[in-house]
């Protein structure tokens, strides 16, 4: 017994000091590696670039105190007092914030999509609850971020902040107040220092108006959101990039922005998009009438179909009236043997095990509880934009670019969907199995497409040596739907071509809005 | 008491694999106080059936009309080998195919991962009427196939590696026992095709942090050098881990915990020496994040002499 324990206890060390030194735990993530933001031009002349609808809109914003004034010195007593005493935390939060704005607040919100992208649980007798703005925190939690939702939502808090920047220059050019840093030399620049000036602050600025954005669009989260905006807020201050009046300005010309936005979000006929069950039985019926085999629901119990009249939302780029030019051809007929053939292929798909596709399709998905399509081309704008120290302004317009085009191109496809109501391809071939969930909607044309072309054309524009690489990226996303068994070629092919038109409209006014390229 | 200890020495172990999806994967190759000698190896043939049809999202108990009854078939091969009368050197691997009976998700098929494990008997003694045994059991589990982890509740598997330690204790009396082991899982971050992914919060990579588990394992029964009986009653438990939300799907790093009740047989048939047939099962009776599974599996080992030893015996 003595002997075995003798044995026992080194054997033991071994084996706890081998166990806990193996198998990997830490993990960087990227967007913990962003630098602070220190821009290659400050885009001084930005408050002539055009904005999204606030053009002829009036905002007032307090003529600030001179720096020789009582209230002055105290927000610089205010900011030493911060910098004298530094935390840890408080170092973290100017290291997080410091990587931008604009930036940070497009992952907040792509936060909020992934926290929201999920379809409601059934009700006992098989129908589905809705959810509501005016009770966003009971279940069905308010909102439903789907695809169509996200992209609207990426969209007005991107022009919102885009608009709101704008404004921003007009007053810091009409005031001319410099940075806290260059009035005091006793004060610390803990971020890269500029020489734009500080009255009002463009992070409150855009604090304000996404905050006031997000009371619309996330109504239950507004107790994380406002911490996000205090955090903000205070990030300034303690870097010594702002003093308190700065802030107290950027946030209250962010909000008057944000009415202007709220105002149109409001009648811009999203909140109709769900439609009725009346609706939901015409488009059967119409199609039906046509001759072609209608989509239904392919989940159990059958759900009705995601916003089916989300064609109907009044579009950034071009008039309602536009749509029908933008529109595919129809597709294959159902009874054709062009439609058999495609959804032979599918078959093919579906009986593919090869590990490539699978990797395409999981990477692709961005199905229920992600960032949707949209958010997944933030994603990728955001990690390369990160890599051309844009000004905060520039940030603003290329995300508004991007982000106009995904909402109007969810608009294109969705009116393609209900204008078709065609069915997916595991509607009419009951063998074929699919790598990803179906998402609950019709078939022609692809929203992956549709969003993938737009966004890899405003991309393209934007960053043009990598054109080629986006419009492969673009192309593989659609790919991605048909080797994933839920979508036939054409699907795909129309999707990305109407995707592309609708990311020529936001490139055109990226041509003429001031900003270049 | 010589009796007792050619129970625990004579015969080779239950082997049976779990398989991980959307339930904890536990090889309970190691989950025994059986040993084999020197220089005798067992090699073994397990069958097993999975299925379920409800499952626990958070602790809310649902089924999924879209999914149906999820079910997996697992073949698995293995092997122990007696380095030592006191240490042996276990290894298995499974081959795996899953099915979803409702919707159009598609099963996957396919090697899972390779586990390994040093079963080491450190403390034999006589205490009363009966024979105490302590063993320490150190395993690991490597993925093999290359098979896509975040696809739950299809998936063959969490493809993770992971290191653990257990400890077993067994007390036999006559031709009774019984035993208790517990064992710590420390799991790697896994690699998922997707380059970002919502758990509670937003995280831009394809790396997945895994929550460490914990496993328990209480067991009694008779064994004869014919026929064992045995039931056991395991609980597996996440060390952190996040809940499905609501109508969500299941994630790698779900905090996922299970209780199985569960029994297993063995026949050592008498004509042919070596040669033995198990059976068994386990139903999770309780679960959080897992498939409320039932499983059934059959094995057929043999055990055999690699080479004469004449210090040992």
């Amino acid at each position: 017994m003595k002997r075995n324990i003798l044995n026992i206890i080194p054997v033991m060390m071994i084996a706890i000091s081998v166990f806990s030194s193996s198998c990997k735990k830490d993990i960087q993530e990227r967007n913990q590696l962003y630098p602070a933001l220190a821009p290659a031009n400050i885009d001084l002349d930005a408050d002539t670039w055009t904005p999204v609808l606030t053009a002829s809109s009036t905002f007032t914003v307090a003529t600030p105190d001179a720096i020789t004034t009582p209230n002055y010195l105290a927000d610089l007593n205010e900011i030493k007092s911060y910098q004298r005493n530094l935390t840890n935390e408080q170092k973290d939060i100017i290291k997080y914030w410091s990587a931008g704005s604009v930036l940070r607040w497009n992952e907040i919100l792509r936060e909020l999509v992934a926290k929201h992208n999920l379809p409601p649980y059934q009700n006992n007798d098989g129908t589905y609850p809705a959810p509501s703005a005016a009770n966003p925190l009971a279940y069905p939690l308010f909102p439903f971020s789907n695809p169509p939702y996200a992209a609207r939502a990426y969209a007005y808090v991107s022009a919102a902040q885009y608009d709101a920047l704008v404004q921003t220059w007009k007053f810091k050019k009409q005031f001319g107040r410099p940075a806290p840093y260059k009035n005091d030399p006793a004060i610390q620049a803990l971020v890269p220092k500029s020489d734009l000036p500080s009255y009002p602050s463009e992070d409150a600025v855009v604090a304000g108006v996404t905050a006031k954005m997000m009371e619309l669009l996330f109504p239950g989260d507004l107790d994380y959101i406002q911490k996000k905006v205090a955090e903000e807020k205070l990030y300034r201050i303690m870097a010594g990039a702002n003093t308190r009046s700065d802030m107290d300005a950027g946030e209250a010309l962010g909000k008057q922005v944000a009415a202007v936005f709220l105002a149109r979000a409001r009648t811009d006929g999203a909140g109709a998009a769900i439609g009725k069950p009346e609706d939901w039985k015409a488009f059967e019926t119409n199609t039906s009438a046509t001759g072609q085999v209608p989509w239904i629901s392919l989940e159990l119990p059958k759900r009705p179909p995601m916003l089916p009249l989300f064609s109907k939302v009044k579009p950034f780029l071009f008039e309602n009236s536009t749509i029908p030019s933008i529109r595919p051809p129809a597709p294959y007929s159902t009874g054709s043997p062009e439609f058999k053939k495609e959804a032979d292929e599918v078959l093919a798909m579906s009986n593919d095990h090869s590990r490539e596709h699978e990797r395409i399709v999981a990477f692709w998905a961005d199905g229920a509880g992600t960032v949707t399509p949209t958010g997944h081309w933030n994603v990728i704008a955001a990690d390369e934009f990160v890599k051309h120290n844009y000004s905060e302004v520039r940030w603003a317009r290329n995300f508004a670019l991007l982000n106009m085009a995904e909402m109007d191109a969810a608009i294109v496809c969705w009116d393609a969907k209900y204008f078709y109501f065609n069915p997916r391809p595991t509607q009419t071939m009951f063998n074929i199995k699919t790598l990803t969930g179906i998402p609950n909607f019709p078939s022609y044309t692809s929203g992956h497409s549709t969003f993938s072309g737009a966004a890899a054309t405003v991309l393209s524009y934007l960053v043009p040596e990598k054109a080629t690489q986006f419009m492969t990226m673009a192309k593989e996303a659609g790919m991605s739907r048909l080797y994933g068994g839920i979508h036939y070629r054409s699907d795909c092919d129309a999707g990305l071509a109407s995707g592309i038109k609708v990311g020529e409209y936001a490139v055109n006014r990226a041509k003429t809005d001031g900003g270049g390229k | 008491m010589k009796h007792c200890l050619q129970y625990i020495f004579k015969y080779c172990l239950v082997v049976l694999v779990c398989a991980g999806f959307f339930q904890p994967a536990s090889a309970q190759t190691e989950n025994d106080a059986l040993m084999i000698p020197k220089n005798y190896f067992c090699a073994a043939g397990v069958y097993t059936h999975n299925s379920w049809d409800h499952y626990w999202e958070g602790t809310f108990k649902r089924e999924n009309l879209n999914l149906g009854t999820i079910s997996s078939n697992v073949y698995a091969v293995g092997g122990n080998y007696g380095l030592s009368n006191r240490v042996n050197l276990l290894f298995m691997i499974p081959y795996i195919t899953s099915n979803a009976s409702a919707g159009t998700l598609r099963g996957q098929r396919g090697v899972q991962d390779i586990s390994l494990a040093v079963k080491w008997l450190a403390v034999k003694q006589e205490v009363g009427t009966g024979l105490l045994s302590l063993h320490a059991i150190a395993s690991g589990v490597i993925p093999v196939g290359d098979y896509q982890a975040d696809y739950l509740p299809l998936s063959l598997g969490m493809r993770s590696k992971s290191i653990a330690l257990r400890g077993l204790l067994n007390y036999q009396v006559g031709r009774f026992f019984v035993a208790g082991s517990g064992q710590y899982v420390r799991k790697d971050n896994i690699t998922i095709d997707r380059d970002s992914y919502y758990t509670t919060e937003m995280h831009y990579t394809n790396q997945v942090a895994m929550p460490n588990a914990t496993n328990f394992l209480v067991s009694t029964g008779y064994r004869s050098l014919k026929f064992n009986a045995e039931a056991t009653l395991t609980k597996f438990n996440t060390i952190g881990g996040f809940d499905i939300t609501k109508n969500n799907m299941p994630f790698p790093s779900n905090n996922m915990d299970a209780t199985m009740a569960g029994a297993i047989f063995k026949y050592m048939f008498q004509s042919i020496p070596g040669l033995e047939l198990t059976a068994g099962g386990n139903y999770v009776l309780k679960g959080r994040n897992v498939g409320q599974n039932r499983s059934f599996f059959g094995g057929l080992y043999y055990v055999f002499a690699v080479k004469k030893d004449k210090s040992d015996k």
